[in-house]
């Protein structure tokens, strides 16, 4: 007889690479991640409408004319207005805000720093009122070291920018490659996102078959001819190969891509390199482009697409075990979310420590997040792009896979008592019974 | 006795119990299903009846005791020589008819090719032939009983299992099951009818088995138990009214057509009254009246089984 499981894998997979949502997922699932990441950027660097700022300057800190082409800047006549009146104006203006500068008793620049009322029609902006804290304190600042005799020019030219290029020595290659902390970054967290998303879509995924099979109660039928641990290692494997299979189309997908920009354009940049070395004088413009190829070049992306298959398939099964337990154990979706918290609190706690692991990638909290079998797919995935010892990848391996032999076992025995369980609110007490029947 | 070999025998089961957490679902149950039979497993809800079907479908393990499927110890690959029709079915909605069939049958251990063939005949036997290329939830409750039926017949078992198979399914298809089956019967397969409604089984089952609370209380073939648990009750119809009786007691009296119909019990055979009215030509017929298995049943609930207790 030939092996039930590898039927029950390939229904699992017909059934749904054949269906319309798999080739809409695949075709726009990258380009709605692209836009996920992308159209907040674009928002935010949209230009904010334009504010107007009446001012009454007391002090006359600030040169008429002033500001920021969002925040044109008006002013009052200070002989002819005092702060009763400029408010009274403002109120029936149609600026969006009043700025009031006092002078105080003498000129002092402590007693004005505290005194500055900002009033707006609506709250005012973050920015706006970061915008004029700025200009107020260089303006007070140019102030206080006139008074001490300083000249401001001075000061300014003393102020010193660092720029540290940081490098990465090559294990092998003399050559050491400019280090990309900002690139890996982002790398980090889109392959932490990218990961939790798939193990959790795809997951899921395993939870509502099993759901289905019970409520359209064939579940009895299958197991009358297999065994219902072999139904549920079916159902994962077929599901997680879609999730493969579907991967391993956008690796192509984006390989193409990649493959296309460089073979149009890098070959160009390759050229202005030549020249640049024969000439001895670099083109600023062209070498920052070439640097992000450069950078790209120097991650290790054979490692991360091996590590993100590696880490998919530990993850996806030690959670889809337990989603399999789950919907084996209730009669509708519904009833799942009591449950699903719990469950998937690991990876939504590795997700917020996302930020921490990308600060110290080498860290206490990073190495121990990549050990915990429930959060390493994850913090793994953020942590790959840095280069991370060896050792600890296997060793996280090997606990995840260990772990998931063990969840396996675990699901096993809730599952073949819980799809013939009907009609019955289940408790994790109920579920931890069903271990030892 | 175990372990002997014995032609005739389909299922035999030993001492087998089954516990989950604290019910004892099936308590030291002895069965012996002969090759061939239609065997009626009966008795109430709760009764153990299913729990004792998974065991033979391998679904569930005994915690005690042993099956035995024909001459050897019931084994995993026996599960391609039995078909079984739970009482909870249902089929894939999604999935197309034909897909479905197959599937199923190929995880029973058919090849793909025997699968299709043998279920071409089916269809064609059950005038499903335009069910194929259609999802599960385009057919009616009707259609998708018959893919039903079809999917637990497919790999030709010999041992066919039908948990409470009539609820559910309306009455021209329980009447065109009801002629496959004994068809399949004919055809040597053993056919084991699992039901709480007792009086559905009684007239295809010849062999039955009573079980209750996890027990089995009564086992054989069916007229055997019946004359068994005869209770001294007879049927006579007369032209005229009777007047003298003997020691024997009427339960009813109703007139119609025929005469007067009187039902009647009595301790000892009244072979002296009955042929004393068939002389004076009042006699028009008369019937022993074996109980019905729900009649049994009821009273090997009230008074325990009638071997026990002379015991």
């Amino acid at each position: 007889m030939r092996n039930p499981i590898l039927l029950i894998i390939q229904r699992e997979f017909l059934s749904r690479v054949r269906k319309k949502t798999f080739l809409v997922v695949t075709v726009l699932g990258p380009l709605i991640f692209a836009a996920m990441m992308i159209v907040p950027a674009i928002l935010a660097s949209l230009p904010e409408d334009e504010k107007r700022i009446i001012v009454l300057d007391e002090a006359a800190l600030i040169v008429p004319n002033e500001g920021r082409d969002e925040y044109p800047l008006e002013y009052l006549d200070p002989r002819e207005n005092d702060l009763e009146s400029a408010k009274a104006f403002f109120t029936t203006s149609e600026y969006d805000a009043f700025l009031y500068i006092p002078t105080g008793e003498s000129w002092d620049p402590d007693f004005i720093k505290n005194n500055i009322l900002l009033f707006g029609k609506d709250d005012p902006s973050i920015n706006m009122v970061q915008y004029l804290d700025g200009l107020l304190e260089t303006k007070l600042n140019e102030e206080k070291l006139l008074r001490n005799g300083v000249d401001p020019e001075v000061v300014a030219q003393s102020v010193t920018q660092v720029n540290i290029k940081s490098y990465t020595m090559g294990d092998a290659e003399e050559e050491a490659v400019q280090s990309a902390t900002p690139i890996k970054m982002v790398l980090g967290y889109i392959a932490g996102m990218m990961i939790y998303f798939f193990i959790f879509f795809y997951a899921v995924q395993v939870m509502r078959g099993v759901i289905e099979e019970k409520t359209s109660r064939i579940v009895e039928v299958i197991i009358s001819s297999v065994r219902p641990y072999q139904l549920m290692m079916g159902k994962i494997l077929g599901i997680g190969s879609v999730g493969v299979v579907q991967f391993l189309i956008w690796v192509i997908l984006s390989g193409g891509i990649y493959l296309i920009a460089s073979t149009f354009f890098l070959p160009e940049l390759l050229a202005n390199q030549a020249d640049m070395g024969a000439a001895g004088t670099p083109n600023v413009q062209d070498v920052e482009g070439l640097a992000i190829f450069d950078i790209m070049r120097s991650i290790n992306f054979p490692l991360i697409l091996g590590g993100f298959l590696f880490y998919f398939f530990g993850g996806y099964f030690l959670f889809s075990a337990m989603f399999a337990a789950l919907g084996s154990a209730i009669d509708q979706e519904a009833d799942s979310q009591q449950f699903m918290l719990p469950v998937t609190l690991p990876m939504i706690l590795a997700l917020i420590t996302a930020t921490n692991v990308i600060q110290e990638p080498n860290g206490p909290l990073a190495f121990w997040m990549s050990m915990i079998p429930f959060t390493s797919p994850i913090t793994m995935m953020i942590r790959l792009p840095f280069g991370i010892p060896i050792w600890q990848v296997f060793l996280s391996g090997a606990i995840l896979i260990g772990t998931f032999f063990a969840m396996v076992g675990l699901a096993g025995k809730i599952y073949r008592v819980g799809i013939l369980m009907y009609g019955k609110k289940v408790t994790w007490k109920e579920l931890y019974k069903w271990l030892r029947y | 006795m175990a372990g002997v070999f014995d032609y005739n025998r389909m299922i035999k089961a030993t001492n087998v119990s089954k516990r989950y957490s604290k019910k004892l679902a099936l308590d030291g149950v002895n069965l012996n299903i002969p090759k061939g039979s239609i065997y009626g497993l009966l008795g109430p809800n709760g009764a153990g009846k299913t729990s004792f079907i998974r065991i033979m479908n391998q679904i569930t393990a005994p915690d005690e005791g042993e099956v035995w499927f024909g001459d050897r110890k019931l084994q995993p690959s026996d599960i391609a020589r039995i078909g079984y029709l739970p009482e909870e079915r249902g089929l894939y909605k999604k999935m197309k008819v034909g897909e479905q069939v197959l599937y199923l049958a190929r995880l029973k251990g058919l090849t793909t090719a025997e699968a299709k063939s043998r279920a071409k005949l089916w269809f064609e036997r059950l005038e499903m032939n335009d069910f194929w290329d259609k999802k599960v939830e385009d057919l009616s409750k009707g259609m998708a009983q018959k893919v039903q039926f079809v999917t637990t017949v497919l790999h030709q078992p010999e041992l066919l299992i039908f948990d409470e198979p009539f609820t559910g399914f309306d009455p021209i298809n329980t009447n065109l099951i009801k002629k496959e089956i004994k068809r399949l019967s004919a055809e040597g397969a053993t056919v084991i009818f699992s039901t709480h409604r007792m009086e559905s089984v009684e007239e295809i089952c010849d062999h039955i088995g009573l079980i209750n609370n996890g027990q089995v209380m009564v086992e054989g073939p069916l007229l055997d138990i019946r004359k068994e648990y005869q209770n001294g009750t007879y049927a006579i119809t007369t032209k005229n009214e009777v007047a003298q009786w003997g020691d024997a007691e009427i339960i009813s009296k109703n007139s119609h057509h025929m005469g007067i119909a009187y039902m009647v019990k009595s301790e000892s055979y009244p072979g002296t009254t009955v042929s004393a009215l068939a002389q004076s030509g009042n006699l028009v017929s008369f019937e022993e009246v074996l109980p019905s298995v729900q009649d049994i049943f009821i009273e090997i609930v009230e008074h325990g089984p009638k071997t026990n207790r002379h015991a």
